[in-house]
Parts: structure tokens; sequence; C-alpha cells
């Protein structure tokens, strides 16, 4: 991955006419403690990740690394039927297995106190609600003979008709705004477009599986999971086992990704700790495999999305439709909420947004990488462009021009809002200027080349509900906050808000994060761990400074949780961004290369400059990854995911992305939360993929109204 | 995955006989792809004999022409020798175009010709697949058949051999040396993997207790001009969707003898014999290229999901001839 440096965190007078508020951080006289040559923090740094030398070294204990004594291992057993009940299990062959110490079916398996969440009511009835669902685990010695043992149990089903597929009708509503007369709309305007879209089924691949280290003991359940939340772990295991929630010990200090796939505990901890009442006490392994994720830790559902859209003859939108239809799992609802963010993208006086849902014997859809915004922004930024190109008006233009002075849904102002500034400040970095607006004539050698844009939002939310610890000693402040890092630099960033609310240097800050031995952090999920956590940690910083002043005694101690925000209901509250992409198209092959991508949001402040690009490029990278290649293949006679692994279900690899740049303007927003900042975990994927596809459109002229962008679709 | 014994063999016939007593024997080279089918319970030996430490990992010129590649050399060593970088540049480029730095870095020469296709329900036991379990039906045909053959598949199987370095090797008539519980001989590359036929379950003409010990390649001069070109869904690290294997050699602007094989088309790397008698003493233009490819892949029967590898290969090949003409 070839990565523009940048030196300068921040840029663009754009956003100088905005509005500037700084930030609200207590105002606390400077730390004498601090040594002299060494400044306050100031967010915004670029600060090295703490945990990094930690896991360039192999160091850093992921949640099966964790020692623990004599443990055993379980593998489960899958369903083979999509729908339908067990009849019999078999268990005589896997039990006689060496080093087998029990199979667990639904007919022994011990009994949750709360079944009402039917994710994780695991092994308590017969019913098979999709296939992949845990039906039967073994626990053995080592992982091989537990894994031995599970092909050996014997499972016979009564198998009912299923249904899987995702059709373009039907389907129950789940959420509807009007506003005008879209259909009065579209009969009378000058231009109009109805297009329907599609994106696939895609799952969540975070490098580290999903994985478990179940313990009972005296005080109740010990767990070392891989997850986003340890609290979100507590409050939702302790009543399904039946405990109180100070009876659950969470530990998270490192997490290998999530992209919202572990924000919610899944069936496979509930399996391994059930596992874990009987194995006599010993800790119970347990990490997913790459194929058991496709079935069993969540997904992005399909999606069938019609967009309308009118304007005039001058590219004034006059109206905005999104109707979006989405599965859900049938013994779970989630509905992913694709047309959502149709409803504060640009300024419409007429304007329809629908969601359905539709029932399907499949497994539990979940969140993933930006959900809702993700899939729907994609195809209304598809749509946007295509708008564009029947008004004749340029797509960076034709944007701006429909620019909302005011949220069009709930009539109230943005906090902040800075898309017309990222597409501009884009347009120039991208040299949009010299571009030509035809489609399908530039050509390189053998390459069809072409230039997309594309806007990109995400809402901006404190989660209400953390608190945070701040203890002075040995000249040092410790901030306890049982928040999670995903890889993204959360340990980083939380050390430096702490710093800079206590007006010290960040190298007299040590974060402590990652176990319910802290204080109660929300999920990391949403975009909202750090203007959650750092809320949290600034009202803490406030509070050792009231109480303790710039000279606080040995083992002075505060804590502090997030308060509830005044400008909440005065002020929409969005991140938004600009997306630039360059595609190149093989002429004979329809092979789809992207040489350039530029992102450009205004996410609020900026906490760390170094991780923040990381984590923008990543999104991006993502949405790349969206764009060509993501697919779950759903086999309607079977039931499952059958391209289940990296050889089937692609994900972009290194050489697929070349140049990628994330950018910000400087922008500050005093109304969100006491550090300014919007939260930057999704906005980096929105859009991407359709400033791909737009791209792609401009290389060759062939418009892809259904992802992914696969060679073929191009092939002349 | 079941338990499983592990040997390791001290030279070829001991590694012969002792894969030749046990039925449910088979040698183990890299394991990039067999310790795979295990894990997914694909594959069930019972017992490995490690043959990855026997003394064939060298590269070196054959007395009368042409190199030896011995069959343990690892597929990165084999793309980066001076021989093959040299006189068989398809050959190199076949092998970076396939696999992943690591694999390649444990994957040998014999193990990358007997790797066993992707095929998703071949790699997943709980779909009927008729090459993993012979008779029960091919879930294939009415499934997901984007990455499936176009050309001598049959109503059994349509799966599709996934080598890149096989292609390579067709089209250079290279030749497998094999040793076998009856001594050793010799079988072209070209002839080595089957059409899937009544018998999917067989990829190859070896048997339980064939070992390949090494792979000849011919002395041939218009392979120093030779080429690899693969098509796939990522700049790296994916199977071809088709991939094209070609030498051309053109004088006076007739071509006087073309050699083209297709992958990611058939269950074998496909020569194209057709397409190469089309071109013989034809003029080497875009026309004729296109001709050529056209007679190939006339009897081509796609699938549900993979009509596009008709027209894609046909582009491929004839972008593959023009750069080479």
């Amino acid at each position: 991955m070839r990565v523009s440096p940048r030196n300068s965190p921040a840029f663009g007078t754009e956003a100088a006419a905005v509005e500037t508020g700084g930030t609200s951080l207590a105002a606390v006289a400077p730390a004498e403690t601090a040594p002299a040559e060494v400044a306050p923090e100031r967010l915004g740094a670029s600060r090295e990740r703490l945990d990094g030398p930690a896991k360039v070294t192999g160091t850093a204990p992921y949640a099966y690394e964790h020692p623990v004594e004599e443990p055993a291992y379980l593998h489960p057993v899958q369903a083979t039927i999509a729908r339908g009940r067990v009849t019999s299990i078999d268990t005589g062959a896997a039990e006689a297995v060496p080093g087998v110490l029990a199979v667990l079916t639904h007919t022994n398996a011990p009994r949750l106190a709360d079944t009402e969440d039917a994710e994780l009511a695991v092994l308590q009835s017969d019913a098979v609600a999709f296939r992949g669902q845990f039906v039967a685990a073994v626990v053995a010695e080592t992982p091989e003979s537990a894994r031995h043992a599970a092909d050996l149990v014997r499972v016979g089903y009564g198998e009912q008709p299923h249904e899987v597929e995702l059709g373009p009708e039907g389907g129950t509503p789940a959420a509807r705004t009007d506003h005008g007369d879209l259909e009065a709309a579209m009969a009378s305007a000058a231009v109009v477009l109805d297009r329907t879209y599609t994106t696939p089924m895609q799952h969540n691949n975070p490098m580290e599986p999903h994985t478990t280290i179940a313990q009972w003991t005296a005080d109740g359940l010990t767990l070392h999971e891989s997850t986003q939340g340890v609290y979100s772990v507590r409050s939702v295991v302790a009543p399904v086992f039946g405990l109180d929630p100070e009876q659950v010990q969470v530990f998270a200090p490192h997490v290998g990704g999530g992209f919202g796939s572990k924000g919610l505990p899944h069936a496979p901890l509930v399996l391994t700790a059930l596992a874990a009442q009987r194995s006599g006490g010993r800790p119970v392994k347990f990490a997913v495999t790459r194929q058991q994720m496709f079935a069993l830790t969540g997904h992005r559902t399909p999606t069938s999305q019609r967009i309308r859209l009118a304007a005039d003859d001058r590219g004034r939108l006059s109206a905005i439709g999104h109707d979006a239809l989405e599965h859900t799992a049938r013994i779970k609802e989630f509905s992913e909420g694709s047309s959502t963010a149709s409803g504060i993208m640009y300024a419409a006086p007429n304007r329809r947004i629908t969601q359905r849902l539709v029932p399907r014997d499949v497994p539990v859809t979940s969140w993933m990488r930006a959900p809702g915004h993700c899939p729907g922004m994609h195809v209304l930024e598809t749509a946007m462009d295509e708008m564009a190109q029947a008004c004749g008006v340029d797509p960076v233009e034709f944007r701006i021009r429909n620019e909302p002075e005011l949220d069009p849904l709930s009539g109230k102002p943005f906090s902040s809002r800075n898309l017309v500034a990222c597409l501009r400040e884009g347009a120039r970095r991208f040299d949009w200027q010299r571009r030509d607006p035809a489609a399908g004539v530039r050509r390189e050698g053998d390459w069809l080349v072409g230039t997309g844009v594309a806007a990109s939002t995400y809402p901006t939310h404190v989660f209400p509900g953390s608190s945070a610890r701040i203890r002075y000693e040995g000249g040092r402040y410790a901030v306890f906050i049982g928040a999670a890092d995903l890889g993204t630099g959360a340990w980083t960033a939380l050390a430096q808000i702490a710093a800079e609310a206590l007006e010290v240097p960040f190298e007299v800050v040590d974060p402590h994060i990652g176990s319910t031995e802290f204080p109660t952090a929300t999920v990391a999920g949403g975009s909202t761990g750090i203007t959650s956590w750092g809320s949290a940690i600034v009202q803490a910083a406030t509070s050792f400074r009231d109480q303790y002043g710039t000279q606080p005694p040995e083992g002075a101690e505060a804590e502090g949780a997030t308060q509830p925000n005044p400008d909440a209901e005065r002020f929409s509250m969005h991140a938004f961004g600009a997306q630039f992409a360059e595609v190149r198209v093989h002429a004979d092959t329809g092979e789809i290369r992207v040489p350039r991508m530029l992102g450009v949001f205004a996410a609020g402040r900026i906490v760390n400059a170094r991780t923040a690009r990381s984590q923008l490029i990543g999104g991006m990278t993502m949405g790349l990854s969206m764009a060509l290649h993501e697919h779950s293949v759903l086999d309607s006679r079977f039931g499952h995911v059958v391209n289940h692994d990296f050889a089937g279900y692609h994900i972009a690899a290194h050489a697929d992305v070349d140049s990628i740049e994330a950018a910000w303007i400087d922008e500050h927003d005093p109304h969100v939360n006491p550090m300014g900042t919007k939260g930057i975990g999704e906005i980096g994927i929105v859009g991407a993929a359709a400033a791909v596809g737009n791209a792609a459109y401009h290389a060759t002229g062939v418009r892809v109204r259904d992802l992914p962008l696969t060679p073929e679709k191009f092939l002349r | 995955m079941i338990p499983f014994d592990y040997r390791r063999a001290t030279d070829a016939e001991a590694a012969v006989d002792l894969v030749h007593g046990h039925p449910g024997a088979t040698f183990l080279g890299g394991g990039t792809n067999l310790v795979d089918r295990m894990k997914l319970g694909v594959s069930e030996p019972e017992m490995l004999v490690d043959v990855s430490r026997l003394p064939y990992d060298t590269v070196e010129p054959l007395p009368g022409g042409g190199v030896r590649i011995g069959s343990a050399v690892p597929n990165s060593d084999l793309a980066a020798h001076p021989l093959i970088r040299e006189q068989y540049p398809v050959l190199s480029q076949a092998l970076l175009a396939g696999a992943s730095g690591q694999l390649r870095n444990l994957a040998t020469t014999g193990g990358n010709l007997l790797q066993r296709t992707r095929c998703v329900y071949f790699q997943d036991v709980t779909t009927p697949c008729n090459k993993r379990e012979p008779g029960s039906g091919c879930s294939a045909r009415g499934g997901y058949t984007r990455q499936h053959a176009i050309l001598g598949a049959s109503q059994a199987c349509v799966a599709t051999h996934p080598s890149d370095m096989a292609v390579a090797l067709a089209m250079l008539d290279a030749t497998v040396q094999v040793q076998g519980p009856d001594g050793s001989r010799k079988i072209p590359v070209a002839e080595l993997h089957r059409l899937p036929g009544d018998e999917p379950e067989r990829d190859t003409v070896l048997g339980q207790a064939d070992l390949i010990t090494a792979v000849d390649l011919p002395e041939l001069a218009m392979a120093t001009r030779s080429t690899y070109r693969k098509v796939r869904d990522r700049a790296s690290y994916a199977f071809a969707l088709v991939s094209v294997a070609a030498a051309l050699d053109v004088a006076d602007g007739t071509v006087r003898q073309a050699r083209i094989a297709f992958g990611g088309l058939a269950h074998k790397p496909w020569r194209a014999a057709r397409a190469e008698e089309t071109l013989r003493g034809a003029p080497a233009t875009e026309e004729a290229f296109r001709a050529a490819a056209e007679a190939e892949l006339a009897e081509a029967t796609p699938l549900a999901d993979n009509a596009f590898k008709v027209p894609m290969s046909r582009n491929t090949l004839v972008s593959v001839l023009r750069d080479l003409a």
C-alpha cells in the first residue's frame, strides 16, 4: 500500500467560514507536575500507538492467548439444514474419542435463564432456524480431538421448506418518512431518474476471529473475549445465565478488528460459556473458524434499493425518493436502515423514504461497517452521479447546488456541516477541474481511465452511560475506563484526551482499558467510542481538577461520567466527507483497478492524526473492497453462504490498493461533545464504493447498478 | 480432521513402498492444499508420507538440452531461478501469479501439479459432490458456477483445475518423472490431468502410490518470449477466471508455430490444439488471432454464472497474441 505522506494534520481555509467556537474543555490551570520542557497535550498531535511495541513484538495478548490453567477446547457441530428440527443425535462415536470431556446437545446442555434473544438461546431446543446453527458441541483436551469428535456426531433432521433469497418485492414496512408529494414532483420535473440498485450480502471478516475463553468460578463467569465492548458482553450475558452483572468479568485489552461483528455477543460466546459449565471448572477456549464466521457472527443484509430523483433544468432537486428492501433473520429482527441518510443529504421539498424488512431463514444480520449508511449512500451517490449526468451538471457542482441550509427532515440547523468544503478541497487536490465529463473516452494503452466522486456522511452520537476514573500516583495520571481498542488506536487517543483535559503532557498519562474491572464504558460502535468515552474522561478530569487543583496529593482520585448534551435536541449532528477515485478498466478483459483514492472529511476535531489517517484509509479500503469484491454467495438450495472462506469471499488485498490518501478539514464544532469530535470509525467507508463505481462509469460508459464491480460486467 | 500417522521418507522408493502398502496413505509435500482439505474433512488420509525432504530440490540443465526441476523445489525458488526466468519466462510468470508469497515458499513443484479443485461444493462436506463422494451428485450444477468449467466438463463434474504453473507446463510440453511401485516412467504434463468424465474423483492418471520426482522442460527456443496472462477478480491472490500461457514463432508476418494453453476453463490445463492449428501459417494479425480463439472456444458450454468466460478467454488470448506478435 502506498500512502501519500501528510505532515500537517489539518488544513483548509474553506472551513474557516464555519462556526469556530473552539472546544469547551474544562479550563484549568497548567499542571505544575509537568516537566517544564514537555508541553501539555493538544488534540490533533500525531502520536505513535502506545500498544504498538507490544503488538509488533507479539506480546499483546488477544483473547485466545491469555494464559489459563488447563484449558479445554470446544468445537461445534452445525446444522446442515436451513429450517426444521433435530430429530436425533448420536454422540456415541464422538464420546469415544480419546480426550473428549463432554458432548453437549439440546437434550443435555445446561438450561439458560433467559432465552428471549433467540440468537443466544443456544442448544435450548430442537429447532433449527438457519443452516450453520449450533446443534451440538464437543469439549476435549485438544482442539484437534474436539474437531475430530465433532465430525463424528450424527444428527438427524426433520427438514422443513426454507426460503433465503431476497426478491425485489415484499416485506413489511419498517420505517417511512413523507414530505410533500414525491409522485407529483416526479410527474412535473424537467429531469427524472428512477432506478433500482442492489448490494449483495456481505460478511465482516476481522483478522482475529471471534474468540472466547470462558471459566466458571465461585464468583461467577470470567470471559476473555474478542469484543467491541466488555460491558456490552456483561450486560447481555449476565441475564442469559441468570447472573448479576457483577458476577460476569470480561477482559479484552486488545481486539483484532470487529467492524461491528463484535459489537454484541453472538452465539459462540454463549456456547463456550455453556460448555464451561461441563468442563469441571476448567476454562474452555473456542476460536470461531473462518468458515463458521459466515453463519454465526452476523452479516450485512443484501439490499434492493429504488432511488427516484427529480430536478429542474438547472439541476436543482425537487424530489428524493429512497425505498430500501432488506432481509432479516426470522428469529431476530434487525433493520439495516439503508435509506436513512437520504433524509439529510440534499435539499428537496418532496421526499419519501421507506424501509421494508423481509424475514428469511438466514443467520442473524447485525452491525457491519457503517450499518445502513454504507449500502444506502452507495446507491444514493450512484444515483446522484447518474442524475448529474442527466442534468448536464458536473457531479461536484451538482452536489453543491443541492446543499441544504437546514436538516431537511427535522428542520434543525446542523451543528456543523462542511460537505461543500470537503468537495471543494477534494476537487482541488484531485485536479477535478481538468476532468473531461464525457464517459468512456480516455484510454491509456489497454486501459480505459475515469474518475468519480461521491459524498459521505455518518451521524454523530454520544452514547450515555460511560464513566472514567483518574488516579494520580508517582507523578503520573492513570485513567481507567472499560473501553475497547479494536486496532483503531483507542489506547492512545484516550490518553491524549485525558492529557489535554488535565493539561498535562501526553507522556504522564497511563490509560487502562478493556476490562470490567474499570468503570463502565459503552460499545465501540456507531463511531461513538471516542465521543462517548472521551466525554467521560473530560468530565473525570474536570472533577479531578475541581477537587484537587493542580497539585494533587498522592493517590488522589476522581470519577466522571458522560453528561447529557444540552445541544443534542437543538442541532442535527453529522460528519461529512467527499470521496474521489480514479479507476482503470482493461478494455479486453474487464479487469478493474483503482490506482488512486482520496477522501476529505469534516469530522470535527481529530484526536490523533496518525491513527486517524490509518482508520480513515482503512475505511476507504473497505469501501474499495465492497465496490470490487465482497459478495457472500447464498445458495438458495442449501441456504448457506457457499464461498465461505478467503479463497471465495474476496477482500481487497495489498495489490488492490495503490495510492490512497485521507485528509480532513479543520472543523470546530462546539455542540457535539466536550472534545468537539464526531467519530471517524465509519465515515471512511461511506461513499467510497460509489466513488469507485462512478469512476468506472466515467472510464467505460457502463453503469453497474449491482455490486460488486466484477470484470464480466465491463466485458464487451 | 481425523487422527493420522506421519512418516518421513528417506528416499523415493521407500516413500512409494510406504504409500503402496497402505490404502489410506498419501504423500505430503508443502501441505498448502492437503492440510486445508484435512481440516475441512475433504481428505481423510490415515497416513501422511512426507516427501518434502527428499533430494529433489534442485533445478538443473539436462545434458541433451532442457531443464530438470526437482519435485520438491518450492514454487518461489522455481519462479526466481535464472534458468527459468531467462529460458521459460511463462513458467516464472505463472508461478508468481499463483497464491501468495507465503504459500509459494511452502508449495512444491510436485504438489502444485496435484492440488485439487477449489470448487466450493467440493470443499464443503455438507453438500453433495461427485468428486469428493462419487455418485452423490454435483452441487455446482444449478448452483454457484462462476469459477467453473466451460470446456471438457461432464454431467458429473464441472470443476476447474486451479494451478497456474500447470498451464505453463502444458504449453511447454513438459513431462513429469514418476516413481511408482513398478519403477519409473514419464508422462507428458498435458496428459497428467484427466477430464472428469464419469470418474471425477480421479484428477490425474497417477496411481495412489505414484510419486512425482521431477518435471522436465524441453529445450524450446520460442519459450524465451513466452508469456502468462492471468485474469482474476483481485490484482493478486485469487484463482484465475481465465488464464493464457502462450508462445509465438512469427517470421515475416506469418505464424510458424503457436503454443497456447488456457487455465480456469477446464478440469485440466487446456492445451489449445485447435487454436494452434488454426494459426499455423496464418498471418500474425488480430483477425487471425480472433479466428483461432473462436475455433478453440466453438464447443464451449458455459454454465449459468460463467458465460462471460467465453468472451473473456477469447479477448485475453487475442490480447496476449497481439503482444507476442
